[in-house]
């Protein structure tokens, strides 16, 4: 179509000049943009089911016609889901599991950020000898498959009497997050101007005037990109939600794996999908609003080791 | 304040730094007690017959001869093979070459991006019931391709113990395929246009150019992108929690959820130390190697 304004004939003389025209019909283009249109709907695909289903009746499923628009939407699912569908005794929705995921990953996402940044900043600013080994015995246990450290540390949580409640399973999301925030952290602050460090010094700044006065406030991004991996991250969790917590303080990824996997009762896939939305929606909320930092914190999280 | 010298000429050396110490305790005690500790607690512990509590009677490799005799654990270990082999291959191979599409200056490449992402967003229980729902053969798929005249097509994997480990594959390349995608664009992008120009010049075909000059110019990302799928396998458990709890009967278990359920609920504490020690050798055998090639050779840390 604007392929003719492209191609704008070249003076003779001078030869050809500026970009090379491209036909925007060319072969190759439709091969990339077709294979890039295909796989994106592979990706929206589940997303589209997932609502649809939702938005349906329980006799409108039962008909098929899965990949259908509903023919009368209906918003019952979702109030189903969220207030009133049952996980073992309890019958009060999803409600109670997001919460629960709200009092676990805001003081688990703060905690953790807190320490691993002082963490980084001690190990870029203020190193001292046998920093680095317990630094690389940190990044190594990354690694680790979590269920090898699992029962030693439900012993730990038992013995200091937090085994079971938010405040245990708070204190385990603080440890697995270290590893990679503190790498993340620690990177970053070695990145930053010496000079800075070295000129307050000089002026006698301390350990924490540094970290709180200069530090700091040169540090937004890589604090909310933090922020991002721990929050999508700890709210995703299912294994430490089920191993180190009591039934009434299940995280809603939990709570959801219960109401669509239980055995009982007939299956309402419009509600499951409806919670299933609903539990996802946090993430997708802070990966829509946060875009390109997302893609920051990803690969921030994925340099580690 | 920190590493002031107080009075004597020669600072306590335990003093130097003293703040920076204190902060790090936090770190110290995580690597040490947990990291350290809690690995070679397991492992010791794996030694013994504990059965609902610890106990430390050792009965030197017998967990292990009860574990490897186990159908259920060579099932899991035989799903994690196939399930790690195709996931291997099909992330890298699909992530790559959706890497290379996107580096083709194409318009919308954040749209793309976005979508191609979002998945990764989302926690492994709730891709594994997305597409539990998506391949049920009563409503999902199967369904709506035989609503369309295709009366006898099967397309039912969560259901059938053969094959029902690429029933979870599925969900894990519609979840895991994105990050890799970034990874590797952001490798693509790392490497100098006069790259690209010079293989112009000498009239290589382009595909020639991403096979031989660009993959092995990549090869940091490649091992990175390698060490992540690879660390993420082994871990696999939630997923398929959620897609199929293992079924049918034991077609879709795997070492996690092993360890799992023998730790909690077989409160066989023995057996599930013993599984959990195999994990971490499989993942020491992925990852020596490449912390070796990374930092070995002359480079040293610290």
């Amino acid at each position: 179509m604007i392929a003719a304004t492209d191609a704008v004939p070249a003076r003779v003389t001078s030869g050809p000049r500026g970009r090379k025209p491209r036909r925007r019909l060319s072969r190759r283009n439709i091969i990339v943009y077709g294979t890039l249109i295909v796989v994106a709907l592979y990706y929206l695909l589940p997303l589209y089911v997932m609502i649809m289903t939702s938005l349906k009746g329980m006799p409108e499923i039962r008909v098929g016609n899965t990949f259908a628009p509903p023919l009368e939407i209906t918003f019952e699912p979702w109030v189903k889901a969220w207030a009133e569908a049952c996980t073992g005794l309890n019958c009060d929705g999803l409600s109670r599991g997001f919460w629960n995921s709200v009092r676990i990953t805001v003081p688990s996402t703060i905690i953790s950020i807190a320490i691993a940044s002082i963490n980084g900043y001690a190990l870029a600013n203020w190193r001292f000898k046998g920093a680095d080994l317990f630094f690389t015995i940190l990044i190594v246990g990354a690694f680790i498959p979590y269920q090898v450290m699992i029962y030693p540390i439900v012993i730990v949580l038992r013995e200091i009497g937090v085994y079971g409640t938010l405040t245990g399973l708070v204190i385990v999301h603080t440890i697995f997050g270290m590893p990679i925030l503190t790498l993340l952290f620690r990177n970053y602050f070695a990145g930053l101007p010496e000079e800075l460090f070295k000129a307050a010094r000089v002026d006698g700044a301390g350990f924490w005037t540094i970290y709180l006065k200069i530090m700091l406030p040169m540090s937004l991004p890589i604090f909310v990109v933090a922020m991002i991996l721990q929050v999508t991250g700890i709210w995703n969790d299912f294994l430490f939600g089920v191993v180190f917590t009591r039934p009434e303080y299940y995280p809603m990824t939990v709570q959801l794996n219960n109401i669509v996997n239980s055995v009982q009762g007939v299956k309402e896939y419009n509600v499951n999908m409806a919670a299933t939305i609903l539990t996802g929606l946090v993430p997708l909320t802070i990966y829509f609003i946060s875009g390109r930092l997302f893609v920051r914190g990803i690969a921030a999280g994925a340099v580690k080791g | 304040m920190a590493g002031q010298i107080r009075g004597s000429a020669r600072p306590n050396r335990w003093l130097r730094n003293l703040n920076a110490k204190i902060a790090s305790i936090p770190m110290i005690l995580t690597a040490l007690v947990i990291f350290l500790g809690g690995t070679v607690w397991t492992v010791v512990y794996s030694f013994t017959n504990s059965k609902l509590l610890p106990r430390l009677t050792f009965v030197g490799f017998d967990q292990y001869e009860r574990l490897w005799a186990a159908p259920r654990w060579l099932m899991s270990i035989q799903n994690l093979a196939v399930y790690g082999f195709f996931s291997l291959i099909f992330s890298l191979v699909i992530g790559f070459v959706l890497a290379a599409l996107m580096d083709q200056k194409i318009r919308f490449e954040n749209t793309f991006r976005t979508i191609m992402l979002y998945p990764f967003a989302l926690s492994f229980i709730v891709t594994g019931l997305v597409w539990q729902w998506l391949l049920n053969p009563q409503y999902g798929i199967q369904s709506v391709v035989r609503a369309l005249g295709w009366t006898s097509f099967s397309f039912d994997p969560l259901y059938n113990a053969d094959i029902v480990i690429y029933g979870i594959l599925i969900a894990a390349l519609w979840q895991g395929t994105g990050l890799v995608m970034c990874l590797m664009l952001a490798g693509l992008r790392g490497i100098d246009e006069d790259i690209w120009k010079a293989s112009r010049i000498d009239g290589i075909p382009m595909w020639k150019t991403y096979v031989f000059v660009i993959i092995p110019m990549m090869r940091g990302v490649f091992i990175t992108t390698l060490v992540i799928i690879a660390s993420g396998i082994v871990k696999v458990y939630d997923l398929v929690v959620a897609q199929t709890s293992g079924g049918p009967g034991i077609a879709s278990e795997v070492p996690a959820k092993y360890v799992y359920d023998y730790m909690f609920l077989a409160q066989n504490l023995g057996q599930g130390f013993a599984a959990s020690t195999m994990m971490l050798v499989t993942v020491a055998i992925i990852i020596v190697p490449w912390a070796y090639l990374e930092f070995g050779g002359g480079r040293k840390r610290g």
